[in-house]
């Protein structure tokens, strides 16, 4: 199998091309997504390539196009939304949580709403409070939507490709500081199972679940950890709904420890409900408490210093491991 | 205006059923066998029945969670819209929907919905994928005097507008929005007035003539058929009940109600001098219409009261994350 080097925000713009020749029904929706290309250009050459009702750029309207969305999904096209910041969302909400999320199960479950929304999250970036935010748990609470954050290009057109397969609406949440950073993807076509977590890295210490950025943090903190002896075993769930719980609570049930790292806030976040159901279907596996590492709950500051601090760091992820292997 | 006889009686027949459903749903509600709220159509049957009448089959329409007078416009099945209402397996939804979420996507009813104003982006949407998939549906959006005020109907519509996508929203200016007068709550003299800022021209009707509402949402479809674009109509009527039924209607004028439901003014009433008059239609004919509509709708209730309840384990059907 041929493989290259290529980036996350190249490799989600293969997808939806490939989706795109593929399926004459798959069409976007965005701000800024035609012409221009996309704000962070990953819907670059679509227009050209697929005309302006398949690629529509729109106005500034998260509810109307969002919602018409689920209008034509409902109604033989597969969509793909992008709503340029995740905190965005905010304005759109009603049409994802009680429309596209309803539908099926509400008419009987005669109705299909097979849309993607494309979002990015994340803070580093100087951002600030209303552009930095990590708001997948907003929709993991809601039965309806399959919630997906990739952490490497491979995954991002793998998963990105299943999303606009699948009869369901999911919301895909890239992040803002990996559209740049490459990985190898093959050139053959492939598709990633969407419910599947992965092991990026195997370890027998102590079990990492890592989200999105949080994925590459983790690695970072397990490099670390091994020149100390502490052999990390790093679980990026990709999908954080439906959670692949089987497999983290196989890595638990072998290293008796588990830190969970996300970049959500942590009250009320992801950190909790994994950690609830852990200790929940694995008590007896466990050897200490379930660390959890996740943003301050605080706004995202703007200030550089500040906002590193309110964010979890490879350093806080090192502190959770020792603090649970006792070293 | 080309609608033979059969067409007209079929119109007569389904006001008769609407009314009748409505008449029991209100019933059975009281009877505490309808749960949760529900919201009658009653004195407003010519809006969507004169509306439906000029879709097809294939069409779409987006209701609200005033919604059963739309449904049976369209052709749905009263017993099976019956059942739902009683929350049986037999039901439109299975028993999960109940009176504010019912949908046939066979017959294009993409749901009525809980949220006010919940069905205008998915109308647009819809309307966008036909012309997407180069279908000639059309798409009829019914929406509220109350929902006229929501923000997405600016978004959807000028989006319609822009992209010539066709769709007909139609705004039933029933004078009420829950427990107040609508009138207070818009700006505008008249809300037709509201189609100017979405690049659409708003055009009025009277409500309460089904050949008049037939007739104007005839010609939008027609523009919509043919590339032109969106239209915006409001059709003038009146809420004759409470929002939902047990609603003590204390913001209602005592005697405004009876004022609507005179003979000039019902649109029943209204709808069968004109087949008396003009469509030679005997009196007996129209009577015997709403008696076989009333007996549809006691089989219906009858269905619904004899069908099973959803086996527990369907809690978790459908259910995909
Ligand atoms: C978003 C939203 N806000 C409020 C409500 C509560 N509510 C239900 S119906 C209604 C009034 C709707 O009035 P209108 O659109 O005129 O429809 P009508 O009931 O007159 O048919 C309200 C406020 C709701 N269901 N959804
Ligand atoms: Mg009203």
């Amino acid at each position: 199998m041929a493989v290259r080097e290529i980036s996350y925000r190249d490799a989600i713009n293969e997808a939806l091309r490939e989706e795109m020749e593929r399926d004459p029904t798959v069409c976007i929706f965005g701000e800024d997504v035609g012409r221009y290309g996309g704000p962070f250009q990953v819907t670059r050459g679509l227009y050209e390539r697929f005309g302006e009702w398949r690629v529509r750029d729109t106005p500034i309207s998260e509810e109307g196009f969002t919602g018409m969305a689920v209008g034509a999904a409902m109604t033989g096209l597969r969509p793909v939304v992008e709503i340029m910041y995740n905190d965005f969302v905010t304005l759109a909400m009603d049409q994802i949580i009680n429309q596209a999320a309803k539908a099926r199960y509400m008419f009987g479950g005669k109705a299909r709403v097979p849309m993607v929304i494309r979002t990015q999250g994340g803070a580093g970036r100087g951002n600030a409070a209303q552009h930095s935010q990590s708001l997948e748990m907003w929709f993991v609470h809601i039965p309806g939507l399959i919630v997906i954050q990739p952490s490497t290009p491979y995954d991002a057109k793998g998963l990105l490709k299943s999303a606009i397969r699948n009869d369901n609406p999911v919301i895909f949440i890239e992040h803002k500081l990996l559209y740049v950073t490459t990985g190898p993807v093959p050139e053959e076509e492939y598709l990633v199972p969407i419910g599947v977590a992965d092991i990026k890295r195997a370890g027998d210490d102590v079990t990492i679940v890592a989200t999105s950025r949080m994925v590459h943090f983790a690695l970072q903190a397990a490099g670390e950890l091994e020149k100390e002896g502490i052999q990390a075993e790093v679980i990026d769930p990709r999908t954080l709904k439906p959670l692949d719980i089987d497999t983290i609570l196989r890595s638990v049930k072998k290293t008796g420890r588990l830190v969970v790292v996300n970049e959500g806030h942590l009250t009320g976040g992801f950190t909790a409900e994994v950690a609830a159901r852990v200790q929940r279907e694995a008590f007896d596996w466990l050897d200490a408490p379930i660390m959890q590492v996740a943003t301050e709950d605080v706004p995202i500051p703007y200030n550089r210093q500040l906002e590193w601090e309110a964010m979890p760091s490879v350093a806080d992820i090192i502190n959770a491991v020792k603090s649970v292997v006792y070293r | 205006m080309t609608l033979d006889r059969a067409k007209l009686a079929d119109m007569y027949y389904r006001m008769w059923l609407i009314r009748h459903f409505e008449s029991r749903a209100r019933w059975l509600f009281q009877q505490d066998l309808v749960r949760g709220s529900t919201h009658t159509y009653t004195g407003e049957e010519a809006v969507a029945v004169g509306a439906c009448a000029a879709l097809n089959r294939d069409d779409y329409i987006t209701s609200t969670h005033r919604g059963h007078g739309h449904c049976l416009a369209k052709g749905g099945d009263p017993r099976r819209m019956m059942a739902e209402l009683l929350g049986k397996a037999t039901g439109y939804c299975k028993g999960k929907g109940g009176s504010m979420h019912i949908a046939d996507l066979d017959l294009g009813i993409l749901g009525a919905n809980g949220i006010v104003g919940g069905g205008i982006a998915i109308a647009t949407g819809a309307a966008y994928s036909a012309k997407v998939r180069g279908t000639r549906q059309v798409v009829i959006c019914f929406f509220g005097d109350g929902a006229a005020n929501q923000g997405v109907l600016l978004e959807a519509g000028n989006m319609a507008a822009l992209w010539k996508l066709p769709v007909i929203y139609l705004c039933e200016e029933n004078q009420y929005a829950e427990f107040s007068p609508s009138r207070p709550f818009f700006a505008v003299e008249r809300l037709e007035q509201r189609a100017l800022g979405l690049g659409m021209e708003g055009i009025p009707v009277d409500g309460n003539d089904v050949l008049a509402v037939y007739e104007t949402v005839r010609q939008a479809v027609e523009r919509a058929r043919a590339g032109q674009g969106p239209s915006f109509i409001v059709a003038k009527t009146y809420r004759w009940e409470g929002h939902t039924v047990g609603d003590p209607l204390t913001y209602r004028p005592a005697g405004e109600a009876e004022q609507w439901k005179t003979p000039e003014r019902d649109p029943i009433a209204r709808f069968g001098k004109y087949l008396v008059e003009q469509a030679g239609f005997a009196p007996a004919e129209l009577e015997e219409m709403n008696q076989r509509a009333e007996a549809e709708i006691e089989a219906a209730v009858q269905f619904a009261m004899d069908s099973p309840e959803p086996a527990i384990a369907t809690l978790w059907e459908d259910v995909y994350a």
